[in-house]
C-alpha cells in the first residue's frame, strides 16, 4: 500500500459517515413529527453519501479494487474504525440529537481544515462536505438549544442523552503515531485545533440550552481500534444481510 | 459526424429526474464533454454527496447517447463543488414555472434561530409565505408554505 496511514485516516472518516449514516436512516417512519422525520433522513442520506466518496477514496488507497460497497458490505465488525459515539442506540429523540450535535460539530472544523490538504481527493470531499455539514450543525445546535431550554420534561431528556452521550466524545479526536507524518506534510490537521473549535461550539450551545456537561470524565475508548460496543453487530446485521445471504446480488 | 455541439444538444433532452422540466446543464450538473482516447467522455458533478438522482442521470446520458449511437464514458468529479450559483438563468426560470421557488442569492444564516430567507410564493408571488422545514422532499430543497394563497411548495435551497 502507498499510503497506510492516509488510508487509515480517510477509513475512519468513511466509517464515522457510514455508521451514523445507518443509525440515523433508522428513524425513517418513526420521526416524532413528518419534518423532523425527513430531516433525520435527508442528514442520514448526506452522511452515506459522503461515506461512499471516502470508502471509495479508502478503497483507491488500498490498491485492491475495492470499492465503497465492499467496504461497507464485506467487513467485520473488529475492521471497523468508527468511533464508538456514532454506533450508539438512537434511544429518544433527544439522545438522537445530542450524539448527532456532538459529531456535527466536530465535523465542521475538521472539514474547514481539510478543505487546505495538500491531498487533492481529500480537499475535494470536504469541499462538497462541508456545505452539508453547516445545515446539519445548525439544525442540531438548534434542536439541542430548544430541548434543553425547554419543558421539564425535554431538558431532563437532553440532559440524560448529555450525561449518558459525553463519555465517548474525547475519542473522536483520536489520533495515532502515523498521523503526525500527515499532519506534518499537510495532508491532515492536528487533532487539538479540532478539539478547540468543537469545545468552544459545544460549550456555548449547551450553556444556552441551560445543560450541564457531566462532572465525571471518564471517558471510553475502542472503535477507532476495532475494538466495539455490542451495537455495531446488530447494526451490522441490518446493514450487510442482503450482501451476506446473497453474495454480490445487485438491486 | 459527432460534433461537441451535437453531443451536447442531444445532452440537452436529458433532464433531472426529480425536476423534469431542468436539464443537466440548466442545473449545472453538466461539466463537460471531451473526446479522449477515441471515446467521449462526459463529466458530472452531484449537488449532493448523496443524492439518489445521481446515477439515473448517468444511466440517462448514456442511453440518450446510445440511441444515436455514440458509446460513452461518465465520469463524476466532485471540484469545484456544486453550489446554486451554477443554475443556468433559464434554469430558474424554467423552476419557477413548475412550482419550485428558485434559491434565493443568500444562504440560510448560520446565526442560530435566525429568521429564514423570505421567499417568494412560486404560484401567487406573495413574500407572505413561511419555512415550514429546512429539509425537504428531497436534500436540495426546503419546505414552505405561502400565508396568502396556501399553497404549500418547494424551495431550492440556496447553497454556496
Amino acid at each position: 500500500m502507498k499510503n497506510e496511514a492516509l488510508y487509515n485516516y480517510v477509513l475512519r472518516l468513511g466509517d464515522d459517515s457510514l455508521i451514523l449514516g445507518q443509525r440515523l436512516g433508522e428513524w425513517c417512519g418513526h420521526g416524532p413529527i413528518l419534518e423532523e422525520d425527513i430531516a433525520m433522513t435527508n442528514i442520514s442520506l448526506d452522511l452515506i453519501g459522503q461515506a461512499m466518496s471516502l470508502l471509495d477514496y479508502a478503497g483507491e488507497l488500498d490498491g485492491q479494487g475495492k470499492d465503497h460497497d465492499a467496504l461497507a458490505f464485506l467487513r467485520f465488525e473488529n475492521e471497523y474504525r468508527n468511533a464508538l459515539l456514532l454506533e450508539q442506540p438512537n434511544g429518544d429523540f433527544a439522545n438522537t440529537m445530542m450524539r448527532q450535535f456532538l459529531f456535527d460539530a466536530f465535523r465542521k472544523p475538521l472539514y474547514e481544515k481539510l478543505l487546505d490538504s495538500t491531498d487533492k481527493q481529500i480537499a475535494a470531499i470536504a469541499e462538497k462536505s462541508l456545505k452539508e455539514t453547516r445545515y446539519h450543525l445548525k439544525h442540531t445546535s438548534e434542536w439541542v438549544i430548544r430541548l434543553g431550554d425547554g419543558t421539564d420534561e425535554s431538558h431532563q431528556r437532553a440532559q440524560t442523552a448529555l450525561d449518558l452521550l459525553w463519555r465517548y466524545t474525547d475519542e473522536l479526536f483520536f489520533e495515532t503515531a502515523d498521523d503526525v507524518s500527515l499532519v506534518a506534510s499537510g495532508i491532515v490537521p492536528a487533532m487539538n485545533e479540532i478539539k478547540t473549535q468543537w469545545s468552544k461550539t459545544v460549550l456555548s450551545v449547551l450553556e444556552e440550552a441551560t445543560l450541564i456537561i457531566p462532572t465525571n470524565n471518564w471517558q471510553f475508548e475502542g472503535g477507532r481500534k476495532g475494538v466495539h460496543s455490542e451495537h455495531l453487530g446488530f447494526l451490522l446485521a441490518d446493514l450487510q444481510y442482503m450482501q451476506r445471504a446473497y453474495p454480490n446480488m445487485k438491486w | 459526424m459527432v460534433t461537441k455541439e451535437s453531443i451536447l444538444s442531444w445532452l440537452d433532452e436529458v433532464c433531472d429526474p426529480e425536476i423534469p422540466v431542468l436539464s443537466l446543464a440548466d442545473l449545472g450538473v453538466l461539466r463537460g464533454v471531451e473526446y479522449l482516447n477515441d471515446e467521449w467522455q462526459i463529466t458530472i458533478t452531484p449537488t449532493y454527496s448523496g443524492c439518489p438522482a445521481i446515477k439515473t442521470m448517468e444511466d440517462d446520458i448514456l442511453l440518450k447517447l446510445k440511441e444515436h449511437g455514440v458509446v460513452a464514458k461518465v465520469h463524476l468529479v466532485l471540484s469545484p463543488a456544486w453550489s446554486t450559483d451554477w443554475l443556468s438563468e433559464s434554469g430558474r426560470v424554467k423552476l419557477k414555472e413548475f412550482g419550485i421557488a428558485p434559491p434565493e442569492n443568500e444562504v440560510d444564516k448560520s446565526v442560530l434561530f435566525a429568521a429564514p430567507t423570505v421567499v417568494p410564493c412560486p404560484r401567487c408571488n406573495s413574500r407572505e409565505t413561511k419555512m415550514v422545514s429546512q429539509f425537504g422532499s428531497t436534500a436540495c430543497k426546503a419546505h414552505y408554505q405561502c400565508l396568502i394563497c396556501s399553497e404549500p411548495f418547494d424551495y431550492f435551497k440556496c447553497l454556496k
